[in-house]
């Protein structure tokens, strides 16, 4: 039985095509997933991402267990509402999960995390808790839908869905959220454009999702939310990194604070560690599409694809790779894709942002 | 569900129209199209390959997957459609319209041996249970 989000019925009424995605029941398009991954670009998407974990840690000992727990630095969180995109790693140095920590005040802090690693980090996050002695108080938000509003009209979306937010969206910053009851309000994303993620109680989420919509959002299933996601390039969690690599590999380095003292899980091993690869966007110069795990033969040595796409936006086909060190941009590579080598271009990525081509 | 009673079919969701002439004209059908998505890279046989029956021949990619394209019969490839592949996304407009290549078949008789249109309407059923 395939798990369901507070908004199924309402995509199915919305005629979408529903996958199984890790265990659960998903849209993965209303229709075409280019139009849709237009929409976002140049007006208003909305996603349910409800199957994303938000996960409330309270107790007097918070900040203390996510120091000591995530490879990000909590202490740039000093300001209630400030975001924080961090990896949690394992002792070998692996990536667990990424996810965002919100801070609410010294005794809560709210983190979303993956939905297919949720139960995982929730065990990984209570032995810890018990291991350390914290005495914190971990609890799954089930009771929440989250809703993603991107793309440069998200603004004026959601300001005529839920009349008097205008202050808090004026005021909002990126990286930043407001709570107003249950419901909380994040200027973050996923896609590279402009835009919120909500958390409503579940049983306002269908009302609100017609709301948005008669605000001029357009449903967007998870096909588009993965182009988006890699033209913005941003990684993704099991696909660009997943516990068998390091986030210095994963183009992640920015995300783990060695700057500081504090020790944190995984950073022993980090430190002993040998960095020999990196992530690289590519370009595909030849005609075709790039794939996770295809070949990538450089005059290094080979890497892979770690995610790949055709980008609707640049009509040309975009991946992330994980390469040899010494690979720079603007340098040719070939892919090997079924019996063929084609020409890619090593780019700087990300490849899109707010609307406009990087490359 | 579009299945036009005039062609034929394969398990592997490939049309063949057999023409006036006895040559065979193939394409993927609107319930692989469906299944895949947005397309936006095809690539054919060249003309003059002899292929086996149920040899990967050609290739579809939408946004989010490659799929192989098999031959329906054995025979030898006389014509790529290169619109299709300048146009990938004319499968989805019209996956009936949009075909992929011409063959000619090494043995006629062989085309007895595909899905009608009532056949592959209940193979697509079944693979939605």
């Amino acid at each position: 039985m395939l798990k369901q989000t507070p908004l199924n019925a309402t995509h199915r009424e919305l005629g979408a095509k529903m996958v199984d995605f890790g265990g659960w029941d998903m849209p993965v398009n209303y229709g075409s997933q280019i139009e849709e991954h237009h929409a976002v670009r140049s007006g208003c998407g909305l996603f349910d991402v409800s199957h994303m974990l938000p996960l409330d840690i309270k107790g007097a000992n918070v900040r203390a267990f996510l120091r000591r727990l995530v490879a990000n630095n909590v202490d740039k969180l000093q300001v209630s509402g400030k975001a924080l995109y961090s990896c949690m790693l394992n002792e070998a140095g692996g990536v667990i999960d990424d996810l965002i920590i919100y801070f609410m005040d010294e005794s809560w802090f709210r983190l979303v995390v993956n939905a297919g690693t949720a139960e995982k980090d929730l065990a990984w996050m209570e032995k810890c808790n018990a291991d350390w002695g914290m005495g914190l108080t971990l609890t799954p938000r089930r009771d929440l839908a989250m809703i993603a509003i991107q793309g440069p009209d998200a603004t004026q979306a959601l300001n005529e869905a839920l009349p008097g937010v205008d202050q808090i969206t004026a005021a909002l910053k990126p990286f930043n959220a407001a709570a107003m009851g249950e419901m909380f309000i994040a200027r973050t994303g996923y896609t590279g454009e402009d835009g919120f993620e909500v958390m409503v109680l579940a049983k306002s989420a269908p009302f609100f999702w017609k709301a948005l919509m008669e605000a001029g959002g357009k449903p967007i299933g998870l096909g588009a939310r993965d182009t988006l996601r890699l033209e913005a390039g941003m990684n993704l969690y099991g696909q660009d990194m997943d516990e068998t690599t390091s986030p210095l590999e994963s183009g992640l380095a920015w995300t783990v604070d060695l700057k500081t003292e504090r020790d944190f899980v995984g950073r022993a091993a980090l430190e002993k560690s040998e960095v020999t690869k990196q992530l690289t966007g590519l370009l595909l110069l030849d005609k075709g599409v790039l794939r996770s795990h295809q070949k990538v033969h450089t005059k290094n040595g080979d890497g892979e694809i770690t995610s790949g796409t055709f980008s609707p936006t640049m009509q040309q086909s975009i991946a992330l790779a994980r390469l040899p060190l010494g690979i720079a941009p603007g340098e040719e590579v070939e892919v090997e894709i079924r019996d063929k080598k084609l020409k890619a271009k090593v780019v700087k990525y990300p490849f899109v942002r707010n609307g406009k081509v990087l490359i | 569900m579009s299945i036009p009673a005039d062609l034929k079919y394969t398990p592997s969701h490939e049309w063949v129209r057999v023409e006036a002439d006895g040559t065979l004209t193939v394409g993927i059908t609107h319930h692989a199209q469906d299944l895949l998505g947005d397309m936006v890279f095809i690539e054919n046989p060249a003309a003059g390959r002899t292929l086996a029956k149920g040899e990967e021949c050609a290739v579809v990619e939408s946004v989010k997957a490659a799929s192989d394209v098999y031959a329906p019969v054995a025979g030898e490839v006389i014509a790529a459609n290169a619109d299709v592949e300048a146009s990938p996304e004319s499968v989805n407009q019209d996956a009936y319209a949009a075909w992929m290549f011409k063959m000619k078949p090494a043995n006629p008789a062989d085309v007895s041996g595909l899905l009608d249109a009532a056949a592959y309407q209940k193979l697509v059923e079944s693979e939605a249970h």
